[in-house]
């Protein structure tokens, strides 16, 4: 028998408000986590030294061919036989980070690729170094490209939060979880629970409409419209991609 | 200014450059001329190291570009040395390569604020007076996606003398543009031409080799094969394939 007062109850409970906000700070935190590790390896994947695409090809295929909850559980439970003892939050933040890291490599690189070979040669006949190339005209370029495919990840990401609940990380769902030990409204709770997550990831499509429509703004005209849809959606397609097969598209694109 | 000796190389099995020299003086304009596929946009961009080399030794201003001499060893220079002595040497693409996400006055300015490290306002300055030669000084904020395709080619060059390279290299530079823009595009070569650029220009342009070369170079099948002042060079090429080629072209 569905009860609309306990419903409403859970919406309003402050309790679960908490958590809610701990999935955000938590799915924000490993996001940026996340940018910073799968900028390096994207870097040192589109380096083409072994030195540097060799690790990099190793993490991305590790962190994306294991399940995130089997990584999740390894560090918090696992590293402590090795003396690492990482508390919950630390274990989640480190295992939500590397995994997403792991992902955003692909997009940044297939972000990268997508900017016209002919950008990279005007930037190095007119004096750049590989490094100024990139801050300068490759990445504001491949930024542009990325914000989709980033966006959805954003929005897997505040999903996927759920499973630090359990390595018994206080997140909005293990908050529901422990509230019903107390009231008994199963069906309501865990309904209430979806309807937070339906108002946060809605809420993040509006900034990210917002967002790619201000990144959208130096492209002026049908023509380069178009281009911009072409590559866009072969980002999405190729971020959807194994990484053997965006390493086989690569080789075949040079 | 450009020596170029012996210069081979392979794309994979294909040999694609067969042993050219060549040597441009300062101050020179060579246009480079041949069919498709004959190797001469490559050469061209074997000068600023965009292609590397399989055996030979270019020299520009008396520096060898893209290696480093250990002994009578050559070692390949990293990217970030490359860089450095690409100052020299401004080039044009057929395709203008304006960088998209940047305005006209900003990417003129992109070589001096980030390769020279100019301070911007001295660099803007310097800018809109050269977006004022190529005749765009209207068109300092517009985006290239903004301009027609013989306005992003003038907005190129712009940026490529921003530099202030001693050696220009044009790459087929009207190739690409509606009939109607290839003029205000050669105009700009011309005066280039006159003010003393050292200039290798790979062009179809016969109107504008005739104008501003001081020595057409005909290269085909990876090897030069004539040489000549334009006057000796249309009226009276030397050898039959010259002749088969300009034929065809003119």
């Amino acid at each position: 028998m569905w009860d609309w007062s306990a419903f409403f109850g859970y919406l309003h409970n402050e309790y679960l408000w908490l958590g809610a906000w701990t999935t955000i700070w938590l799915t924000a935190a490993s996001m940026s986590i996340g940018l910073v590790l799968g900028l390096i390896a994207a870097l040192m994947k589109v380096s083409r030294q072994p030195i540097f695409t060799m690790p990099a090809s190793f993490y991305i295929w590790l962190m994306r061919g294991t399940p995130v909850l089997v990584q999740l559980i390894i560090i918090y439970t696992g590293l402590p036989q090795f003396g690492i003892r990482l508390d919950v939050v630390q274990s989640a933040l480190l295992g939500l980070g590397l995994n997403e890291g792991a992902y955003l490599a692909e997009i940044i690189r297939a972000g990268i690729l997508s900017v016209p070979k002919g950008q990279f040669e005007a930037a190095r006949a007119v004096g750049m170094t590989p490094a100024t190339t990139m801050r300068v005209v490759v990445l504001p370029q491949a930024f542009r490209v990325i914000i989709p495919p980033l966006g959805n990840e954003f929005n897997g990401l505040l999903k996927t939060t759920t499973l630090a609940s359990v390595i018994s990380m206080e997140e909005l769902l293990r908050r529901a979880q422990l509230i019903i030990q107390i009231d008994f409204h199963v069906l309501e709770a865990f309904v209430a629970t979806a309807v937070f997550y339906l108002i946060m990831t809605t809420l993040w499509g509006l900034v990210q409409a917002r967002l790619e429509a201000h990144f959208g703004k130096s492209v002026a005209g049908v023509a380069a419209r178009s281009k911009r849809g072409a590559s866009a959606a072969a980002v999405a397609a190729i971020s959807a991609l194994d990484p053997i097969e965006v390493d086989m598209l690569d080789r075949g694109a040079r | 200014m450009v020596e170029a000796s012996g210069i081979h190389k392979y794309f994979g099995d294909l040999h694609v450059l067969r042993g050219i020299s060549l040597k441009v003086r300062r101050g020179e304009v060579v246009v480079v001329i041949g069919p498709s596929g004959g190797g001469k946009s490559t050469f061209l961009r074997t000068l600023n190291h965009l292609e590397k080399i399989d055996k030979g030794t270019i020299r520009v201003c008396g520096r060898l570009v893209g290696y480093r001499e250990r002994g009578d060893q050559l070692v390949e220079l990293h990217e970030a040395e490359v860089a450095k002595h690409r100052r020299d040497v401004g080039m044009v693409f057929q395709s203008f390569n304006l960088f998209s996400h940047m305005t006209a006055i900003d990417n003129v300015t992109s070589g001096p604020i980030h390769v020279l490290r100019q301070k911007p306002a001295q660099a803007r300055e310097d800018g809109r007076r050269l977006l004022t030669l190529v005749g765009l000084s209207d068109k300092a904020d517009a985006f290239p996606a903004e301009l027609s395709g013989g306005q992003q080619q003038r907005v190129a060059i712009a940026r490529a003398l921003a530099i202030k390279p001693k050696l220009l290299l044009f790459d087929e530079p009207t190739s690409a543009l509606d009939p109607e823009m290839v003029k205000e595009v050669l105009d700009v070569m011309l005066e280039l031409s006159r003010e003393g650029m050292t200039m290798v220009v790979v062009s179809h342009e016969m109107g504008f080799a005739r104008a501003a070369a001081d020595r057409m170079v005909f290269i085909d099948q990876g090897q030069i094969v004539e040489e000549a002042k334009p006057g000796e060079f249309f009226d009276a090429p030397k050898s039959d394939r010259t002749r088969l080629f300009l034929s065809r072209i003119l």
